[in-house]
């Protein structure tokens, strides 16, 4: 079959960095191709070579048989390339139709045609299962399912022949997921071509036709997802066979570490308890919007508390603020890491210290050195990579800032660790680094706290795991007893 | 999202060692350059006494712009320190002229007044959520404004005693003491910004504020303090101003405050906030001074001196944009 869009030896770097050192691909049309590899390996740069973002510094590009040179996003929208971007680009306060034909509006002469825009947009959602209704709905209001179906209509209008798709499933709930899955199945019998990019295994077997595997700037291979194994394929990507996705270590139960009794937060009318023993790794699982996230930003401080007890080892705080937390020995390592987590256009010793500063100072002043030889010390331990503390956060991959957010809780000396999806968008050889980081934590006697909504996660890695389910705990269960249906009967309310 | 990952260690030294430095000494090397071009130009402008004046002419809107520095640096900025100026050397000239109490009880009570209504801003943008500072400082603008004129009835007030002239009159040698004030609360500027928990607070709070609250940072406080710090450094400024002039007048200090940010900006602070360094807003300063210095030597007319400076602000902020869109 000819290609629709093909590379041959792609080449890109941003001064001495060489990013990209001569890739092929070829994605044929009506097939999903799976790009794979860790953060770092040069995916990104990859896709915005191929939406014009960038420009390579060397190779060639083929569509549909005819050379193109790239030489901005335009270029490739008309030749039929679309992207669906991680953050979305959609205009909150703007109708459905309106967004599908942002900046391409038809027009009659001066004046808007809202019939015609209307009715062209509507014929594109049918085309994706969706109901007319939607058309006038606000984006803002749409789940960020249906505001992603909202941008894959809007590249069908330019009559796009391959979508590209970063990551698109990373911030869906179940449903919105098994949504795009079969949006992502139609395209592809219309004869679509799509590109996507996924650190979820089990997604890729299922959805993908073809995988490239990228490392290090290289294209390791291509290879039909079939007669491919999930472990092969981690063993490309990573280039060593990773001895167990979960290194799960077993310890002895201490002490209790965190005991919440009747907390009451506000905007919620339900009450939680909970208890985080040493020894052990606490997960709290269920749906998104269960109320897990707002749980954890209570006990820390963000949100206002109404009743109820916070104990820390015994010793009950009272937490108005986050740095009522961090001064009782409670750390937040929060899901967003780019809008909560890090100050990204700072060095990474500035980023580790800034939790911490009252412990560096000495007279007035805060000891610089101190900080540095401290971040050094992280950066070495987590295995940071670049390893040079003065480079901005905002150039580090994703793995590597979640170790840099990791290290700056390191650096107040909490005993109390609440990780909120703490692998979310980090890549596999990243995520067996960070449940190696928690073994080690639990070991030293410090309380871990594991909110994820990645299944395999917390049957990997947890020994106790508490469901919630609208604002409440529905179901606890020990890690013998754990299974996905019992999990997925409490997060549904079902007890 | 920008995924540029170095993988190479040691190739982040070398090169770019010289691109920082480029990007770090741009304002410098904009002063140095600008100073080049108008000894060239003009054979009075490399001369100690000329050099002095400049460094005189800097003084106020050097203090002003340090002062200025801070709410930028937080993502904010502090319309109202003209004004903040005007009210403050009014108190001033009340106090030590009109009801001749000890000179430096008419300094205290200045100092006290301006970061008293820098105090007020900070409340606003806090306690009260105004939604941004650009509008709790226009309201103080005009609210510290007039009640300078309404003081003294719109009158001046001239003789001060010579204690207060010192800051803004008096030599050492050759060097303005007022020039000796900046260099010295610049170096303060400095090791408080970057060598104590708030000045670095103060960064992370510019950078990302959401980050900063979750890491533990009083944000309220800090916000405070920072405007409390600007309405200080403008009465002080009006100190110097009034040793300068020997008066203070209700309508001094206009439009000061644009001048300040305009120094703030030129020396490569991020309008963002989170970016910007105090020797670079001294930098801003100078470049602004050295610039209308060199323009009044070649007989350029105020009205055209304003165009040109109008259009360095622009440059210089356009040069910065083109700095970011290379990284």
């Amino acid at each position: 079959m000819e290609a629709l869009l093909e590379l041959k030896n792609i080449k890109k770097s941003f001064g001495p960095n060489h990013v990209l050192k001569g890739i092929n691909l070829d994605i044929r049309p009506g097939e999903v191709h799976v790009l794979l590899g860790e953060n770092g390996a040069g995916k990104s740069t990859l896709i915005k070579i191929m939406t014009g973002a960038y420009t390579k510094d060397e190779g060639e590009m083929f569509f549909q048989g005819k050379k193109i040179e790239l030489t901005s996003p335009s270029d490739a929208m008309d030749l039929g390339i679309a992207t669906i971007y991680q953050e979305l680009n959609v205009v909150h306060e703007l109708t459905v139709y309106e967004n599908i034909f942002l900046g391409r509006e038809i027009k009659n002469k001066i004046f808007l045609n809202q019939k015609k825009m209307k009715e062209e947009a509507a014929r594109h959602l049918e085309r994706l299962g969706q109901k007319r209704e939607l058309l006038e709905r606000k984006v803002g209001d749409l789940g960020i399912g249906k505001q992603q179906l909202v941008e894959i209509a809007k590249a069908l209008t330019v009559d796009a022949k391959l979508i590209i798709m970063d990551e698109p499933t990373a911030s869906l709930s179940g449903s919105e997921v098994e949504q795009l899955y079969a949006t992502v199945n139609e395209l592809r019998r219309q004869g679509i071509a799509i590109v996507f990019i996924s650190h979820r295994l089990e997604e890729i077997k299922r959805m993908g036709d073809r995988v490239t595997v990228l490392r290090d700037g290289y294209g390791i291979d291509t290879l039909p997802v079939k007669e491919t194994s999930a472990d092969r394929m981690i063993e490309l990507m990573v280039g060593r066979s990773l001895d167990e996705k979960f290194p799960k270590k077993d310890f002895t139960k201490g002490v209790a570490g965190l005991e919440i009794k009747n907390l009451k937060r506000k905007g919620s009318d339900k009450t939680v308890n909970l208890t985080a023993y040493q020894g052990e790794i606490l997960g709290i699982s269920g749906l998104v919007g269960a109320g897990r996230t707002e749980l954890a930003r209570a006990i820390f401080g963000v949100d206002p508390i109404e009743s109820g007890t916070i104990k820390v080892f015994d010793k009950e705080v009272k937490i108005k603020s986050p740095r009522d937390a961090i001064s009782s020995g409670i750390a937040f390592i929060t899901e967003d890491r780019k809008a909560e987590g890090l100050i990204l256009d700072q060095t990474l010793d500035f980023n580790v210290g800034i939790a911490s500063l009252k412990t560096y100072q000495e007279k007035g002043f805060i000891n610089l050195n101190k900080i540095k030889d401290l971040t050094n010390h992280y950066i070495k331990e987590l295995q940071v990579r670049p390893s040079d503390q003065r480079l901005h956060a905002r150039n580090l991959s994703g793995g590597n800032q979640q170790k840099i957010v990791i290290a700056k809780w390191l650096a107040t000396k909490a005993k109390v660790f609440i990780f909120d999806e703490p692998t979310r968008g980090i890549d596999v050889g990243a995520k067996v680094e960070v449940y190696r980081l928690m073994n080690s934590l639990v070991d030293e006697g410090a309380i871990i706290i594991m909110i994820s909504s990645d299944l395999p996660e917390i049957l990997g890695m947890c020994d106790r795991v508490l469901v919630m389910c609208e604002n409440e705990i529905t179901g606890e269960f020990d890690r013998h007893e754990l299974s996905q249906e019992k999990i997925m009967k409490a997060a549904t309310g079902g007890r | 999202m920008a995924e540029v990952v170095v993988k190479k260690e040691e190739k982040v030294e070398g090169k770019s060692f010289w691109k920082t430095a480029l990007n770090k000494f741009g304002p410098l090397i904009g002063l140095f350059l600008l100073c080049v071009v108008l000894t060239i130009l003009t054979d009075r402008f490399l001369t100690v006494n000329n050099i002095m004046n400049v460094a005189r002419q800097a003084s106020i809107n050097a203090i002003l712009s340090l002062g200025m520095l801070l709410p930028i640096l937080t993502a904010g900025i502090d319309l109202s320190v003209g004004s903040v100026l005007a009210i403050s050397i009014m108190v001033m000239g009340v106090v030590s002229v009109l009801w001749g109490l000890d000179p430096v009880v008419g300094l205290l009570v200045c100092l006290a007044v301006g970061a008293f209504f820098g105090f007020l801003n900070g409340i606003m943008l806090t306690k009260l959520r105004l939604p941004h500072p650009f509008i709790s400082t226009l309201g103080m603008m005009n609210i510290a404004r007039g009640l300078a004129l309404i003081i003294t009835a719109a009158a001046p007030i001239a003789g001060f005693p010579y204690i207060i002239q010192f800051l803004g009159a008096e030599f050492v040698g050759p060097i303005p003491v007022s020039f000796i004030l900046v260099i010295f609360v610049y170096i303060l500027f400095h090791f408080f910004l970057t060598r104590t928990q708030t000045g670095r607070h103060i960064y992370a709070i510019g950078g990302n504020k959401e980050a900063a609250r979750l890491s533990g940072i009083n944000v309220d406080r800090v916000l405070i303090i920072v405007y409390t710090i600007s309405g200080f450094m403008a009465a002080l400024g009006g100190i110097v101003m009034v040793g300068r002039v020997d008066s203070a007048f209700p309508l001094a200090g206009m439009m000061f405050e644009l001048d300040a940010i305009a120094a703030v900006i030129i020396g490569g602070a991020s309008f963002f906030g989170g970016v910007g360094t105090v020797w670079g807003t001294l930098i801003g300063a100078l470049i602004i001074a050295v610039l209308r210095n060199g323009l009044n030597l070649l007989n350029v007319a105020a009205d055209l001196q304003m165009t040109v400076i109008g259009l360095v602000i622009i440059a210089a902020v356009y040069v910065d944009v083109l700095r970011q869109k290379k990284k």
